[in-house]
């Protein structure tokens, strides 16, 4: 077992003390600021001031542009997480990528766990931002993955084509995709799969790793729609994900291809539960056993997932926070699609519409992508609520505009629970 | 990335072992040059300004290369990282400068009145002569690590060096983010304007951070002189005209690169330079002279001739197409310049471009007449 990884304090409620150690290595890197040492910890070599390094964010639309100003930027600048990660290294991807004008991308990503603490003061004004106000430094975020909470969940497969729910997870002590070594995300492989190795029944299943598989596995894969590509989107190679590719990257499913977990791409795992038809209590049951069970072998191992009580499970980019859950339904609403009140609807019902491609694609037919806005700031289970009672919803509006009954837009529902 | 070297205390933690990349799909000079045991030798090492082996070699572990084109796979952050990662890279500039030593000198020769001829390459078959050459500023780290500070500065001062050039010199700079859309559009119906970076190979050495900040294009009035600031070098100078005078063209480039480096000096900041590797830029693969002297012409019958390649090898030239490295001739028109960078003079690199450039319209002649060209076979140089 490799020794050389820092090991994981056993308790949640220990969590508190990293952001302490992050903290200790700024004095350290205060007082060698300005200096070049070669055996230095955490210092950021600067010989120009802030004013000279502040990017220009005229023509930038996006979440970190929006609040970093120069007096963050000179406050934070000379900062680094005690693995070295810094606000440079974090607001990378937002520089270069100045954003579109309709749609209001994050701008930034976390290297490290400690990148949150580090870097709370233009953290949390995106994360307030994209979260619909929700402010971690005094909101809680609840978690609660126990599925038998969840009422009805059996859509109509005349309508639901498919129902999937993921997220993703985090190896507490590995430096996060934008930031990690070769050796660090070789770790998170071997952690994540010996793991996955211990699913048993209906979870159990196999590991195919990028760089060892064979043609027909990778073909198996693209049919199964499955294999996941080295990322060409913008947002995330300037943010450094896509180094050393392929390796230590892979896709993990169960024999019966209804849970799957992807290592290494965007965050060290994305877990997702699907399935044809309309059982989306069944996925998420799913889901939930499957992500306690890994979480329990991990800690056998002395491994833990990241997470705390004010931004729940952490990942990547702030807009995952919380749950970093989407559940969704593939359905097919030919009339309703076609509803001038169909954007109100979803808009109040708090869920978004998708192509069937998934983010960035368009619907194709009257079939799409529907699943919650939110990630932060509710449950698992109430997520999962929202986007069954609004489908239920949807469907129903879809069978009254068939009778050619007329339908309402229903009332907002509240975001924060 | 620049700032520093937090990141590399963090990697010696694991083992050589654990942090050695995966080169077995790979066909790059790096890949070819670095051992695990190499590897280990440097990893705990850094510039002063904090460039590390994983930031030289990044690049060529992203890009594992192609099977018949044997690309470079690693970079330089600063003027310093050819000396700290010398092992690793003497070798790579062995084998992509045919056999050039750790110990040989690189001779410079920026007089024009040593090359002989170039001043009548047939205008029927030459369409336009264009010689381009890199230059890096000494006390600035280099675009894979430069952070936007540096770059500003690399910036501002080319803009005051280029600013103070005078007669049929005399020109204009324009910022890539400040630029009008008519500005925009004459550039690009010049042929001026340069892009944000889309090959892969440059993005993953961090070369387009923060684009297009800090980027610009200067010219002076007549266009026949063009300074690119901030792309994949320092600056990156040209000289160019329709037609075939090159000793017109290398006149300008000559006169104007010495000009300009005068005038960075009297700022106090000469050109990175030294007596082994010539000029010093961002890629290996443009030590030396950082020279590509060219020419378009058209050669419809000789590229047709089964010894064209041969004939190139020959003369140490190389073809590309006219939209620069990795394109293809359109219409029998040619990209042709020289093969060689490093090890060879400015005079002498251009000599070998119209002498040969000479004899390929020679032999094209022949070749457009039914006659023969095999005895016209040059030797190799």
């Amino acid at each position: 077992m490799a020794s050389s990884f820092a090991r994981i304090l056993s308790s949640k409620r220990k969590v508190g003390i990293l952001s302490l150690v992050g903290a200790g290595s700024l004095t350290v890197g205060f007082f060698l600021n300005r200096e070049q040492h070669v055996n230095a910890g955490a210092h950021v070599r600067r010989i120009y001031p802030a004013s000279a390094e502040y990017p220009d964010l005229r023509k930038h639309n996006n979440c970190m542009a929006s609040h970093l100003t120069p007096a963050v930027y000179a406050k934070l600048c000379d900062k680094t997480t005690p693995n070295g990660y810094t606000l440079d290294l974090a607001i990378q991807t937002g520089v270069d990528n100045p954003g579109h004008p309709f749609i209001k991308t994050v701008g930034m990503v976390a290297g490290d766990e400690e990148s949150y603490e580090v870097f709370a003061d233009i953290f949390n004004s995106v994360i307030k931002e994209r979260h619909n106000g929700y402010d971690p430094c005094n909101m809680k975020h609840p978690t609660d993955l126990d599925s038998s909470k969840i009422r009805g969940g059996q859509f109509d497969v005349k309508y639901v084509l498919s129902s999937r729910v993921r997220t993703g997870r985090s190896i507490r002590g590995l430096s996060l995709p934008p930031a990690c070594t070769r050796a660090e995300r070789r770790e998170v492989e071997r952690v994540v799969i010996d793991a996955l190795a211990g699913l048993k029944g209906d979870l159990a299943g196999k590991y195919y790793s990028l760089t060892l598989m064979n043609e027909q596995e990778q073909q198996q894969l693209i049919d199964d729609h499955f294999l996941f590509d080295k990322p060409v989107s913008p947002l995330l190679t300037c943010a450094g994900m896509a180094r050393d590719w392929p390796d230590a990257r892979g896709i993990w499913h169960n024999n019966e291809k209804t849970f799957l977990v992807w290592v290494n791409e965007e965050d060290h795992t994305r877990v997702i539960s699907m399935e044809k038809g309309g059982n989306m209590k069944r996925v998420f049951e799913r889901f939930c056993k499957g992500l306690q069970e890994v979480e329990r072998l991990i800690q056998e191992k002395g491994w833990e997932f990241m997470w705390n009580e004010h931004l729940g499970y952490i990942l990547t980019c702030p807009s995952n926070l919380g749950t970093g859950l989407r559940a969704g339904v593939h359905v097919t609403l030919p009339r309703l699609s076609k509803d001038p009140r169909f954007p109100k609807i979803l808009d109040n019902l708090r869920l978004q519409k998708r192509g069937t491609g998934g983010v960035d694609t368009a619907a194709v037919g009257n079939t799409f992508d529907i699943s919650n806005l939110d990630r932060l700031g509710q449950s698992e289970v109430q997520l999962v609520q929202t986007v069954i009672d609004g489908v239920n919803y949807l469907i129903e509006c879809e069978k009254k505009l068939e009778r050619g009954q007329d339908i309402k837009i229903p009332a907002p529902i509240s975001q924060f629970k | 990335m620049p700032f520093g070297n937090s990141h590399n205390q963090l990697k010696m933690k694991f083992s050589s072992e654990q942090e050695y990349p995966d080169l077995s799909k790979h066909n790059n000079h790096m890949a070819k040059v670095l051992t695990p045991a190499l590897y280990e030798k440097l990893r705990s090492k850094q510039t002063p300004s904090g460039f590390t082996l994983d930031d030289v070699i990044q690049t060529g572990v992203d890009n594992p290369g192609h099977p018949f084109i044997m690309t470079v796979g690693c970079v330089a952050g600063d003027e310093e990282t050819y000396e700290v990662f010398k092992e690793l890279l003497d070798p790579i500039i062995q084998d992509r400068h045919g056999g050039y030593k750790p110990t040989d000198k690189h001779k410079t020769d920026l007089n024009p009145s040593n090359l002989k001829g170039g001043d009548d390459l047939d205008a029927n078959y030459v369409l336009s002569s264009r010689v381009r050459t890199g230059r890096s500023i000494c006390g600035f780290c280099l675009p894979p690590h430069c952070s936007r500070g540096e770059r500003r500065a690399v910036e501002k001062l080319s803009v005051e060096a280029l600013g103070a050039l005078t007669g049929d010199l005399k020109g204009k700079y324009y910022a890539l983010k400040n630029m009008t859309e008519a500005e925009q559009q004459q550039l690009i119906d010049d042929h001026f304007l340069f892009d944000k970076p889309v090959s892969p190979l440059l993005l993953a050495s961090g070369m387009a951070r923060d684009w297009p900040d800090a980027r610009g294009i200067w010219h002076n009035d007549n266009k026949t002189f063009l300074v690119w600031v901030n792309e994949e070098d320092h600056l990156r100078v040209i000289s160019m005209q329709k037609g075939g005078n090159m000793k017109e063209v290398f006149n300008r480039f000559c006169t104007g690169l010495t000009k300009i480096e005068e005038l960075f000096k009297n700022k106090g900041h000469a050109f990175m330079w030294n007596e082994h590797l010539g000029y010093v830029l961002t890629c290996p693969s443009n030590l030396g002279t950082g020279l590509r002297a060219g020419v378009h012409v058209k050669l419809p019958n000789l590229s047709k001739y089964r010894q064209f390649e041969e004939i190139l090898k020959r003369l140490r030239l190389q073809k590309r197409g006219t939209g620069g490295v990795d394109t293809a001739a359109v219409g029998g028109v040619f990209d042709i310049s020289n093969a060689d960078r490093l090890g060879f003079s400015e005079v002498e690199l251009v000599q070998m471009v119209v002498d040969g450039v000479k004899l390929l319209i020679v032999m094209e002649k022949r070749l457009e007449k039914g006659q023969a060209v095999e005895d016209l076979m040059p030797a190799q140089k």
